[in-house]
């Protein structure tokens, strides 16, 4: 089906007026009639047990009106925190209640909770708490984790190995690497993130007992998701519980989990009987809010000279923090399932390796797997090229899969969409001038000067579009991901867009209005979206995972579609005519080719009370015409319902697959260690794109966050678990003068998996941008003898890594 | 113990009684309820919440409620004055998407604002170094930079270079 003029138009968005007026309406923005304020009493250990919790300092303290302990959560809350993703089915995990009882288990662990008058007392009042604790012996590192006589995070275990998985396919892999003229090793280190949305999280609960109804204001990317799992935790009838998630100020995926505060906070409204919000702070955010990342790859390339890759093999270790939440357990095996990327493998296996540690849980970060895959075989391939001699573009180029090669199932087993990877790489040369990039490189390098040049390139592939259900109940993943939409027309014919997504900064008020107006022949203006609450929406899976538009948004379009095909009945029976044989657009249904019979305009079924006067044109009835027929039930075809209002649920066949080739430039100062990157060329294949503005905005957003967890980004504990970067003067999120402008580019590959053709972009960039540049430092660097520096390369390491080699 | 502040806020005169540690912001956003300037971290790094305080941009966490007795604060809700048209400002974070999830931009329009006011044509790196003190998350700054020179009068070319649409199937 043809996707008409509407979309893939750079429309401004619908949302920007009022967020740029400061009239948009975050979760702290909201206020309540005799609303308290929650404090959370958080453990100052790694691994400790509590020895003593006296809440008496706030007996008779002004304002505080409850206390709640582990003891309390734990004989209330009906079931742990929800995991949404048991992979592989063996594995080994923890009930995780939202506050501990006896062990705290991390830094920043709940123990208490006290609900107070005013804002500033809470400070006060969690200062009158006494907690005692033990502190017992921590492990925060997954590879110490899992060696013999580590300190065991969880006892009744008996182990910290939450799983290993095993993946083996094709060729002998022992064969394939001993018959190679090349083999290259290296360990890489995949550091750990915080995702650090500009607004923190953020709840407001309100309960009422009469009718044991629970509403619940909350900075979600997932608020059916979140709905059903605090009414399962409460043992509140799910149709009880109304989560709204209003203006979201980014989430990055940290915002689509189900955390301790997430029951602590509604519990307490319950408890007091008093509407209560919860504001995270930005140290809490740092320490509690998940963590991204954190697995170390052993791996292993097998080639011949030519460099044709003949195997890979890997290691993969990764550190699940101290629990295991939501999406956790399965993005490891997206790590190792995405290692053979863009290319051809004959020989593939990994094995992966899971442990519990004393440190905050790991869970979906902008990527969620795929960064970690993608770094992994592009800082690998880099260092082949170099040990062949060969250029690193052309070494990707000789190994990819050809748009000959579909349908293409990877190495790891997974059935690419659609996929041309050859003309991408070379459109991100042409745009980059990759060969005058190269001589004036190696011209200015050969002096030996202080600042050198670097040039990085990769490529990427990665698993969007979550997603379709059979599929992921293979997997392992336990919660609905298919599509939700409908769209309904008011009898003043303007239309409302209601969407499963939830977005949170992605522009989805826009692009559904584009979708929606695209199939309905009229302006993206006249369409309004509405996404977040669940009372309003039929149902819905929420924003991650890059899925909004070729799920939901397809969703849009079929729904859409079925109101275009009422539409048209409709008219078809006002017109007399067939049909097949009416044209929508421009906010008119009128007729190709066929005269109108006079009777019609006789019988006067044209006119509607705002066009009496004026009788409607020959041979045409307007959009907004027909929407008044359908809201009236006036003038409708023998048998057909009134109104105007369709839903669909669309959940694809596959995943898909987007991808790109990005290219940076660095300058890299010998004596300082420092990076500037001078360049930044991104190329993307997203498929079919509906806002081309808005696509390079989440392009570079992902670059920036690539970037910056290649060169300042991490979360560091000391040997205690003690966490060292617990405010933004210690975790170094990037500033407009760190960051290059970015040149985007695009192929266009569409998807065959949904009807529009897209493919979704939302962590392309965040994807792509890690390997990009620590390969374009190390190719500045490899005169001085340089093969690899562990992210993130800060100006000190790069420095020592030149002193150590020089 | 409160004292009484004497605050014109987006030209109007308040008077209101805070405590002593009340932050400027906790007195716009909780005492007034112009719930525009935002917070995004404890520690004066993010500039979510920097207002104009006699015509200066400052962060508002920074500041006791009792510091800007006697001065005039404009937020983000007053930028535009008595105009019914947005702030060129903010017309430009619009047309050039210089916003995502919309968070940190009500304090970065303030900022940029205040820059454009010291510097009216900032060459691309005044308005990187002079926005320094303000974080996005989203847009990795690409089109905050380019709403900027716009707001400065700079053509900017807001096109993409994607190409073309190709039929699906």
């Amino acid at each position: 089906m043809a996707i008409g003029n509407m979309v893939g138009a750079s429309v401004r968005r619908h949302e920007d007026p009022k967020l740029v007026s400061g009239a948009g309406t975050y979760v702290d923005d909201i206020k309540l009639p005799g609303m308290l304020y929650i404090g959370i009493a958080r453990s100052p250990y790694a691994h400790a047990r509590v020895t003593g919790l006296d809440t008496s300092g706030l007996d008779g303290q002004k304002g505080v009106v409850a206390r709640i302990t582990g003891e309390d959560v734990r004989k209330r809350q009906r079931a742990p925190l929800p995991i949404s993703w048991i992979v592989p089915p063996d594995i080994k995990t923890p009930e995780h209640w939202a506050m501990a009882t006896g062990v705290v288990r991390y830094i920043g662990e709940p123990v208490a909770a006290i609900a107070v008058e005013d804002r500033y007392a809470v400070e006060d009042a969690l200062d009158m708490l006494n907690i005692d604790f033990d502190p017992l012996p921590v492990v925060t590192g997954v590879e110490e984790a899992l060696k013999e006589g580590a300190p065991l995070v969880h006892e009744e275990l008996g182990t910290n190995q939450a799983y290993k998985f095993s993946v083996a396919t094709g060729n002998d892999l022992d064969e394939a690497f001993s018959n190679a003229d090349v083999v290259v090793k290296q360990r890489l280190v995949n550091q750990r993130l915080a995702p650090v949305s500009i607004e923190t999280r953020g709840i407001v609960a309100q309960y009422n007992k009469a009718s044991n109804e629970l509403t619940m204001w909350s900075s979600t990317q997932t608020p059916h998701l979140t709905k059903h799992h605090v009414a399962e935790m409460l043992g509140i009838p799910e149709h009880n519980v109304r989560v709204i998630a209003p203006d979201v100020g980014g989430g990055f995926g940290s915002k689509l989990n189900l955390l301790p505060e997430d029951f602590i906070v509604p519990y307490m409204a319950i408890v007091t009987g008093r509407p209560v919000k919860w504001i995270e702070s930005r140290t809490e955010n740092l320490m509690n809010t998940v963590h991204g990342r954190d697995m170390v790859d052993y791996i292993e390339i097998a080639a011949m000279s030519d460099g044709t890759i003949t195997g890979l093999r890997a290691n993969i270790y990764a550190n699940l923090g101290a629990y295991c939440r939501f999406f956790a357990a399965g993005l490891p095996v997206l790590a190792g399932l995405m290692l053979p990327g863009n290319y051809k493998i004959p020989a593939f296996g990994v094995d992966i390796y899971t442990a519990y540690t004393n440190t905050l849980f790991i869970d979906a970060y902008r990527g969620a797997g795929r960064p970690e895959a993608t770094y992994a075989i592009e800082r690998t391939l880099d260092i082949l090229a170099d040990e062949l001699g060969m250029d690193p573009a052309e070494l990707r180029r000789k190994n990819f899969v050809k748009e000959e090669d579909w349908p293409f199932t990877s190495a790891a087993g997974l059935a690419y969409d659609s996929g041309n990877y050859v003309p991408t790489l070379d459109k991100a040369l042409e745009m980059a001038g990759y060969m005058e990039s190269r001589a004036r490189q190696q011209e200015h390098n050969a002096s030996n000067p202080r600042v050198r040049k670097g040039i990085g390139l990769a490529a990427y592939v990665e698993i969007a579009g979550w997603g379709p259900g059979q599929a992921t109940k293979g997997l392992g993943v336990t919660n609905q991901l298919f599509g939700s939409a409908t769209v309904r027309v008011d009898r003043s014919g303007t239309v409302e867009v209601l969407a499963g997504a939830s977005g949170h900064g992605q522009g989805h008020t826009t692009s559904w209005a584009q979708i929606a107006a695209d199939q309905l022949g009229i302006g993206h203006e006249q369409v309004k979206v509405y996404e977040g609450d669940t009372a309003m929406i039929q149902t819905g899976t929420g924003t991650f995972a890059s899925r909004s538009v070729s799920v939901d948004g397809a969703g849009v379009h079929i729904a859409a579609q079925k109101v275009r095909d009422k539409v048209l009945r409709i008219a078809a029976h006002q017109l007399e005519v067939d049909p097949a044989d009416l044209v929508l657009s421009n906010g008119m249904i009128t007729v190709k080719g066929m005269p109108l019979s006079e009777d019609v305009v006789a019988a006067g079924k044209l006119q509607t009370p705002e066009a009496a006067e004026e009788p409607a044109p020959p041979r045409s009835v307007s959009f907004n015409d027909i929407a008044h027929s359908a809201n009236t039930g006036h003038d409708l075809p023998p048998g057909e319902e009134p109104g105007l209002n369709e839903t669909a649920f669309f959940d694809p066949v596959n995943f898909t697959y987007p991808f790109g080739v990005h290219i940076a430039e660095v300058d890299v100062d010998t004596e300082t260690g420092e990076t500037t990157i001078t360049r930044y060329v991104a190329v993307d294949d997203c498929g079919n794109v509906i806002n081309p503005m808005i696509v390079d905005g989440q392009v570079h957003g992902g670059v920036a966050q690539g970037v910056a967890q290649a060169l300042w980004e991490e979360v560091v504990y000391d040997e205690n678990g003690q966490l060292i970067t617990g405010t933004l003067m210690d975790y170094a999120v990037p500033f407009s003068s760190d960051l290059p402008n970015i040149e985007t580019g695009a192929t266009i590959t569409p998807s065959p998996v949904n009807p529009l053709g897209v493919k979704g972009v939302g962590e392309a960039g965040t994807i792509a941008a890690t390997p990009v540049i620590v390969n374009a430092v190390v190719d500045a660097l490899s005169g001085l003898g340089v093969r690899h520096i562990d992210m993130p390369l800060r100006p000190e390491k790069v420095w020592k890594a030149i002193h150590e080699n020089g | 113990m409160k004292q009484k502040v004497s605050i014109n806020v987006n030209g109007v005169q308040r008077e209101d009684e805070v405590e002593p540690r009340t932050l400027l912001v906790h007195y716009i956003r909780e005492t007034l309820g112009l719930t525009g300037t935002h917070i995004g971290c404890d520690t004066s790094q993010c500039g979510a919440c920097t207002v104009h305080l006699d015509g200066t941009a400052v962060k508002s966490c920074t500041i006791f409620a009792v510091q800007a007795d006697g001065s005039q604060v404009t937020t983000i809700e007053g930028i535009a004055g008595d105009s019914t048209e947005m702030h060129p400002m903010q017309t430009a974070f619009w047309e050039q998407h210089g916003l995502q999830c919309g968070y940190c931009t009500p304090g970065m329009i303030m900022s940029a604002a205040s820059l454009l006011k010291d510097n009216p044509h900032p060459t691309e790196q005044e308005i990187r170094h002079g926005l320094e003190g303000n974080i996005c998350r989203c847009t990795g700054y690409h089109n905050i930079v380019k709403a900027v020179r716009a707001a400065a009068g700079e053509e900017v070319n807001a096109t993409s270079n994607r190409g073309e649409m190709m039929p699906t199937k």
